[in-house]
């Protein structure tokens, strides 16, 4: 549209904050997600409760006024420990999904611009991590540097990057040969500028989309990895381990499912919500102003 | 009666930014066994005129407001989706522009020809191949009987347009609508392609809808023409009263604006020369005509002094590239997409490179940028030899020689502004020494190519492609190279549009002194633009010399054939051939 009106902003990133500042679900979504992590930051100083300590009196209580979220079998304040709970999820899942957003985006995007040789070794080192089992790996991993919570990160980051260089990848090679990447060689840019600053930014979208789903996918392999007993450990908890307990005894304790489930849904919906949002912010295109 | 009457037709789509007049109380007829052109730039509802006609408007946004269209008998706008079908690919048959995507990959053409003859006519797949292999040999395709049997990508894409009307008029429609058939072929495929559809019409009596943006296939075709603009017909008559006696200053502008083969133009005229749009105050807008002022400066000749040295010079450049390839061993079969060819340009001056599609001229143009890398072969710019020389050593030579691309769509990042895309060469070749002096510069490139200041902080979506081509030229500009590759340049553009970009690429020549490699598969732009001319084809130079020189005697077959191919559209051939 050549009618559109000239807009104040200079840079991708101050333009996309107007849009996403636009977007009323995004803006939300955004709201929620720092409510949830706050009062789950927050919430374990103030409760008078302890997350681990035992009190075998007060065992599988439903919700009351003295626990809101009632107790678990061991007589745990259930309020407490999801919120602590939801510090670890957080943090492996934000995290990992960070480790694996860098690593995956600089590994694919350099696989796929450069091509040839290059892309043939970098995307056959990608195929045979993907090829070794995992909890193998995370336990050969455990074995050698001993247990550790970092550990953990860099074990579900290790995973997750690979699907992302692919995706990331696809995504350059399809763009390289278009004709403002061509207009940029031509005029002298570096590779690194042309990939960091020409092609990336064309490819956010699906970037963020599978960011946001490597969000939930981290927090329940953390899940799958604590249950193995190689995650984080008891008395220590999170909204995966949480969710898996509470799931088997759902007929006769609904609540200890129930609870935790709620927290980790919203983050997931208020995620994917800032993850649409983002992406059409990012998209000069989409502006309806 | 006519065949097909078209009445007060308007459809017209409902979009977030309000009421768009696609097509806007537009009348015509077609006479059985007539060939109708409708010419039109894009946007002018040429296409969504015959879509309405078909039912395939997309609805919403798209609503069919008023109007008729009769056909036998009964109402094409009124008919229900059944009765539609019935109609849809039996008496009235489509085939649409890109023969590439309009047939199916995973199914074989007798499969496809077979298909409207089991659905509309109820055959049987065995009495149904005969008449496909029948139909195929009607248009052209040798072999049939064999070839019936293959899949779409062992055909060229002429010979897949030619699949397409087989398939369109296997069930012997009435009507057959073509929506620019031809646009997306070279030259030579083009002329066999109208040919046949000239043929077809004798021997079976169709009528055809043609559409088309280029005169010079209707000129070649057509018996009536329509030419629309802004969702009206602004004229309408036969080919021939139209090229000789145009009406209204649109067609007047659009005659004019084409680059000829048989003109001389120095500045092409423009339909703004003919036409000036008013804009009232309730919002409708008014065409009044103008006076065109079609002042040519005095033609000057460039002959190139012998003494001088060439600004490039190719020598023996070859770009071959590998077909299959192995991780750990080299290439073992290659496609020699340029293959031995040597050329030199003069200061100041232009070549055009002409050929069609797949005959190395876009490979030629990279090569010489070292876009892609020579197999072997010479490129001398100015004192240097750049055939050898790594990335980092060409940094110097990215701010002398140039490139614009054909899509300005595609050759622009849609993520950054104006002002960005403009500033980002200079900071990068360290030109001026603050980002304010730069985006003065980028400010002065604007308003070079005839765009305005105040753009600098829009996107590129925000305009059309004229208008972005015109901000690639700026962008290539803004290192004030001494030389530009134009690939194809004003290749997808209207002709109204192209002419504007014709004259600021010449403008721009005249005023920096800028030396031309324009690549094109056009030969009457070729003409308009370059002094001395090469012809490619199949990777080699077949014909090269001074550009005058070459339409006027060709010498070599190939060449010969290119020129014949162009339609032809003088007053004198459309007499000769409604006679």
């Amino acid at each position: 549209m050549i009618a559109a009106k000239q807009t104040p902003g200079a840079s991708l990133w101050r333009d996309a904050w107007r849009r996403l500042s636009r977007n009323r679900l995004a803006v939300a979504s955004g709201v929620t997600f720092i409510t949830v992590t706050f009062i789950c930051l927050l919430g374990p100083f103030v409760s008078s409760f302890d997350p681990s300590k035992a009190d075998l009196q007060s065992s599988y209580q439903p919700p009351s006024a003295d626990h809101w979220f009632g107790t678990d079998g061991l007589g745990r304040d259930l309020l407490v420990r999801t919120l602590s709970g939801g510090q670890i999820s957080l943090t492996v899942g934000i995290l990992a999904t960070a480790v694996s957003l860098v690593i995956g985006v600089t590994w694919g995007a350099i696989a796929g611009y450069f091509g040839g040789r290059t892309d043939s070794l970098m995307m056959r080192f990608v195929d045979i991590l993907y090829s070794l089992p995992f909890v193998i790996m995370v336990i050969l991993l455990m074995v050698m540097f001993g247990r550790n919570f970092i550990l953990l990160f860099a074990a579900i980051g290790l995973v997750e990057w690979l699907t992302m260089a692919r995706i990331v990848r696809g995504q350059v090679m399809a763009l390289k040969n278009t004709e403002f990447v061509e207009a940029a060689r031509a005029l002298g840019y570096s590779r690194l500028r042309i990939i960091f600053r020409h092609l990336l930014p064309n490819i956010i979208g699906p970037v963020i989309i599978y960011a946001t789903l490597t969000v939930p996918a981290v927090m329940l392999l953390e899940a799958v990895l604590s249950f193995l007993g190689l995650g984080v450990q008891p008395p220590m908890s999170s909204w995966g381990l949480l969710i898996n307990n509470g799931a088997e005894k759902i007929d006769v304790y609904p609540w200890l499912l129930v609870f935790p489930a709620v927290f980790f849904s919203l983050t997931l919906f208020s995620l994917n919500f800032i993850g649409d949002g983002l992406r059409d912010a990012l998209d000069p295109k989409s502006s309806k102003d | 009666m006519p065949l097909l009457e078209v009445d007060n037709l308007k459809t017209w789509f409902h979009t977030r930014d309000g009421v768009v007049r696609a097509v806007d109380g537009i009348s015509f007829a077609l006479e059985k066994g007539q060939i109708l052109g409708i010419v039109g730039e894009s946007g002018s509802g040429k296409s969504v005129t015959v879509h309405s006609l078909m039912g395939l408007v997309p609805s919403p946004p798209g609503r069919i407001e008023d109007g008729n269209a009769t056909f036998d008998g009964s109402d094409l706008l009124q008919c229900s989706q059944r009765e539609f079908r019935d109609l849809r690919g039996k008496r009235i048959a489509m085939i649409f522009q890109d023969p590439m995507t309009s047939l199916n990959p995973y199914l074989r053409i007798s499969e496809q020809l077979i298909e409207p003859l089991v659905i509309h006519e109820d055959a049987s797949r065995e009495d149904a191949l005969p008449h496909a292999i029948e139909m195929l040999e009607k248009v052209g395709i040798r072999d049939a009987a064999e070839r019936v049997h293959s899949y779409p990508h062992e055909f060229s894409g002429g010979m897949r347009q030619r699949v397409m009307i087989a398939m369109a008029l296997i069930t012997n429609p009435e009507v057959l609508i073509a929506d620019e058939p031809t646009t997306a072929l070279d030259v030579t495929v083009q002329a066999q392609i109208l040919r046949l559809l000239k043929e077809l019409r004798d021997d079976l009596g169709v009528s055809v809808i043609f559409i088309t943006h280029d005169l010079g296939v209707v000129a070649e075709i057509a018996d009536d023409i329509a030419v629309m603009f802004r969702g009206k017909i602004v004229e309408q008559g036969s080919a021939l009263s139209i090229f000789e006696n145009p009406k209204h200053p649109y067609t007047k502008g659009l005659l004019a604006c084409r680059p000829r083969l048989d003109s001389t133009f120095i500045i092409l005229p423009t339909v703004a020369d003919f036409l000036e749009i008013v804009e009232a105050e309730d919002g409708e807008t008014e065409l009044r005509e103008k006076e065109p002022d079609l002042k040519q400066p005095e033609p000057e000749k460039k002959v190139a002094d012998e003494n001088e040295e060439s600004l490039l010079e190719v020598r023996e450049l070859a770009v071959h590239f590998p077909v299959r390839k192995s991780l750990w061993r080299g290439a073992s079969e290659f496609v020699k997409a340029v293959d031995d060819i040597s050329f030199k340009i003069f200061k100041g001056h232009t070549l055009g490179l002409v050929g069609e599609s797949g005959c190395g001229k876009t490979t030629t143009g990279r090569a010489i940028l070292k876009l892609v890398e020579p197999t072997a072969g010479e490129i001398r710019f100015g004192n240097d030899f750049l055939q050898h020389l790594p990335p980092s050593a060409m940094l110097p030579f990215r701010k002398r020689m140039q490139i614009i691309f054909q899509d300005p769509y595609a050759s622009l990042n849609p993520r950054l502004t104006l002002e960005q895309t403009l500033t980002e060469p200079m900071a990068v070749h360290g030109i001026s020494k603050s980002h304010a002096e730069r985006r003065d510069r980028a400010v002065a490139l604007l308003e070079e190519v005839g765009l305005e200041a105040a753009f600098l902080r829009r996107y590129p979506h925000e305009f059309s492609g004229g208008q972005r081509q015109r901000l690639c030229v700026a962008r290539a500009l803004s290192l004030e190279p001494e030389f530009i590759v134009c690939d194809e340049a004003v290749s997808a553009m209207d002709v109204s549009v192209q002419a504007q970009v014709l004259n600021l690429l010449k403008e721009l020549q005249a005023r920096r002194g800028l030396t031309y490699i324009f690549i094109s598969h056009d030969l009457s732009v070729v003409k308009f633009m370059a002094d001395t001319m090469a012809v490619m084809r199949a990777g080699i130079i077949v014909e090269q010399g001074d550009a005058e020189e070459i339409y006027a005697n060709p010498r070599d077959e190939y060449t010969q054939q290119l020129i014949d191919a162009i339609p032809r559209d003088s007053v004198k051939s459309i007499r000769k051939r409604v006679a």
